[in-house]
């Protein structure tokens, strides 16, 4: 009888959890933090019916590690190129049917071209945002230690012990990321950014354990509140991030001034791919989210907010002056020559990595 | 008749062991299958793969195939860890970093139970409440409070400040001594209520008898409060050691970049290296590492009850 009464009971609950799905259809966004308008999420419901649960992580590892765990549950998910790439091997994601993207047509083609490093064809990934990993800086504090002739716009402010030291007081971060801090140690070197060589990683290695004692902190995202409020005065970090902290610092109107630059040496040029796992449980609305993200003012709405350029060649016109119009954002011809790209590492090689990147954090 | 009575027992018996066989099961669920499926992990070799290790068990491709694959496993990871000196360094440091926080949290733990337990009968349920209250509010939220107060331009900073006790910002986040506070703060009702506990049962006319025969408090304290609230010292202890040496949020949100814990290097063999059969090797070895603390606080448990008993 009792047996009988909970079936009944989670029949009829089946059956209404049917009847619910049906109507309301769903997609499961998993994204980088602060890196969209919500209004956008909202827009796109109201247009489709499509509710969206959005969810945020702040790094590639963590996404990766979820990806790799399988049945994630998302059904757009926010890879970096390099990360990307590995886990398309690993049989992570889902062939995109661009038949069912019809916006494809809005994207830059320049952008797609890089891209096939990753992700060959595009057949698994959209642009959504691309940038550069470069240096945040307190203009006022930095002037304070240096002087008025400061090299920032050169990685000597960072790589230079002379220049860190005098920083160390006031405060340096540096991303949380081997794969954003060797290439750009390497690159300062004169090597290959994207060397897999054992000897020129270590090398990198040492350059940095060299500017360890003045580096406060490894993190890739608390720089972001630590430049805006003048907590530090110089952060390794992500362009649009940097941008925002220089932003939030204008709002506040708290004497404190933040700057992006491209250090002229050159920077990491990177690549936020939107890709569908493979196990999604909603694929037609995925679809349907990858298309409305590349309506032309659809990117450029999210452009304007988050600070970083987008894939979206149409969406360029609709984007505000201070962006479109800002070098740090959407740099010169001259300065897009100077950046590099790198790619995944091999399982043995990624071992040396994270093995050299945990001896410059730990000093040991 | 007979027959009832023959039957009777053997029925109980049956459901006796059923009823002994139960916590049994929950225990083999709950602790003993999850550890057999990451010391499985640790023995296996990283792949580029969902999940990214090799062997998987997959009984779909028959039992020869699932049977092979146990030919597969290799003690290579251990040997990777004692090959490099970091996972060393990494348990050894945090053994001694609980440890000090644990000898701290003592230190400060012991006079608010003692405090407590000599309160008014009436103040005791409110004390006791105040102890319990912060577990109310999310223990992320209260570590990130610590932020608030020991960065730079924090509260303790300013308060220093204006006080002219200092002239320059002590630099306390992101080094060791903001991981002590953390563990300390956040740890620290762990050792108060079960050393509350044991001085709360401590007989009172132990001491006045001590005192009707003339010896001096401070002396009383020693000879009796001590020796009978050891056994909440160590429960206490060891809520507080066993907990910090696998340590993760606390030092990674307010320790700098030379805080070296296991929770970190495991954490880092996870993520960052996608390796989860070494950090699974780690974490068998922390267990290990564990398991001596564990077992002298259970021996501990056992006297203590046979002693009540």
């Amino acid at each position: 009888m009792t047996v009988k009464t909970l079936l009944t009971g989670v029949a009829a609950l089946s059956l209404l959890s049917g009847i619910a799905n049906a109507q309301d259809r769903t997609v499961n966004v998993y994204n980088w933090s602060d890196y969209i308008d919500e209004s956008i999420l909202e827009d796109f419901t109201k247009e489709t019916g499509i509710k969206v649960v959005y969810d945020v992580f702040d790094s590639n590892e963590v996404l990766e590690t979820k990806l790799l765990a399988g049945g994630t549950g998302y059904d757009v998910v926010v890879p970096t190129g390099t990360f990307l790439s590995r886990q398309i091997q690993a049989g992570a994601f889902t062939e995109l049917d661009k038949s069912k993207l019809s916006n494809l047509s809005n994207m830059w083609k320049d952008i797609e071209e890089r891209v096939e490093k990753y992700d060959p064809g595009n057949a698994y990934s959209i642009n959504y945002m691309w940038g550069t990993t470069g240096i945040g800086y307190n203009v006022e504090k930095v002037k304070e230690a240096l002087g008025e002739d400061a090299p920032v716009d050169s990685w000597d402010l960072l790589f230079k012990p002379e220049n860190i030291e005098k920083l160390k007081e006031c405060g340096v971060f540096m991303l949380d990321a081997p794969t954003e801090m060797i290439p750009a140690a390497l690159n300062y070197l004169g090597l290959d950014p994207d060397s897999k060589d054992r000897g020129e990683i270590e090398q990198a290695g040492e350059l940095l354990k060299s500017i360890r004692p003045s580096i406060q902190k490894y993190h890739s995202s608390e720089y972001i509140n630590a430049l805006a409020n003048g907590d530090i005065c110089v952060a390794v970090g992500w362009s649009g991030d940097v941008l925002q902290a220089r932003d939030r610092a204008a709002e506040a109107d708290n004497g404190v001034t933040v700057e992006y630059v491209i250090p002229k040496e050159g920077a990491q040029m990177w690549f936020d791919q939107m890709a569908i796992p493979a196990d999604a449980p909603n694929m037609e609305e995925a679809h349907e989210f990858l298309n409305y993200i590349m309506r032309p003012d659809v990117m450029a709405k999210a452009s304007n907010y988050v600070y970083y350029a987008n894939g979206n060649e149409a969406s360029k016109e609709l984007l505000n002056e201070d962006v479109i119009g800002d070098t740090a954002i959407y740099p010169d011809e001259e300065t897009v020559s100077n950046l590099y790209t790198t790619t995944p590492y091999p399982p043995k090689v990624q071992r040396i990595v994270t093995r050299t990147w945990t001896s410059v954090k730990s000093g040991q | 008749m007979a027959e009832n009575n023959v039957a009777a027992p053997v029925k109980r018996s049956l459901g006796g062991r059923l009823l002994i066989a139960v916590p049994y099961f929950w225990l083999f669920l709950f602790f003993l299958a999850p550890f057999l499926i990451v010391v499985k992990i640790s023995l296996s070799q990283t792949a580029i793969a969902i999940p990214p290790y090799v062997p998987t068990f997959d009984l779909s491709e028959g039992w020869q195939a699932f049977s092979e694959s146990f030919a597969e496993f290799s003690f290579e990871n251990y040997v990777w860890l004692t090959e490099d000196a970091l996972y060393w360094k990494s348990y050894l440091s945090s053994v001694s970093i609980a440890a000090v926080s644990t000898f701290l949290t003592l230190l400060i733990g012991y006079p608010i139970a003692y405090g407590m337990a000599r309160s008014p009968q009436s103040w005791r349920p409110t004390l006791l409440m105040l102890v319990i209250l912060p577990f109310w509010t999310s223990f992320l939220i209260r570590v990130y409070a610590w932020i608030g107060i020991l960065k730079n331009e924090g509260l303790l900073n300013q308060l220093l400040l204006s006080l002219g006790l200092i002239s320059e910002p002590l630099v306390i986040l992101n080094t060791n001594a903001a991981v002590y506070v953390g563990i300390v703060y956040s740890y620290l009702p762990f050792l108060v209520l079960p050393l509350y506990a044991s001085l709360e049962r401590l007989d009172g006319t132990l001491l006045e008898a001590a005192e009707d025969l003339g010896c001096p408090a401070w002396k009383a304290f020693w000879k009796i409060t001590v020796p009978l609230s050891l056994p909440g010292i160590i429960a206490g202890c060891f809520l507080v050691f066993i907990p910090a040496v696998g340590e993760f949020v606390i030092p990674d949100l307010l320790g700098g970049s030379n805080t070296l814990m296991i929770g970190k290097t495991l954490w880092v063999e996870f993520f960052n290296n996608r390796d989860w059969p070494v950090s699974s090797a780690v974490a068998v070895i922390l267990l290990l590492i564990l398991v001596i603390p564990i077992v002298l606080f259970q021996n501990q448990q056992q006297k203590m009850s046979e002693k009540d008993g």
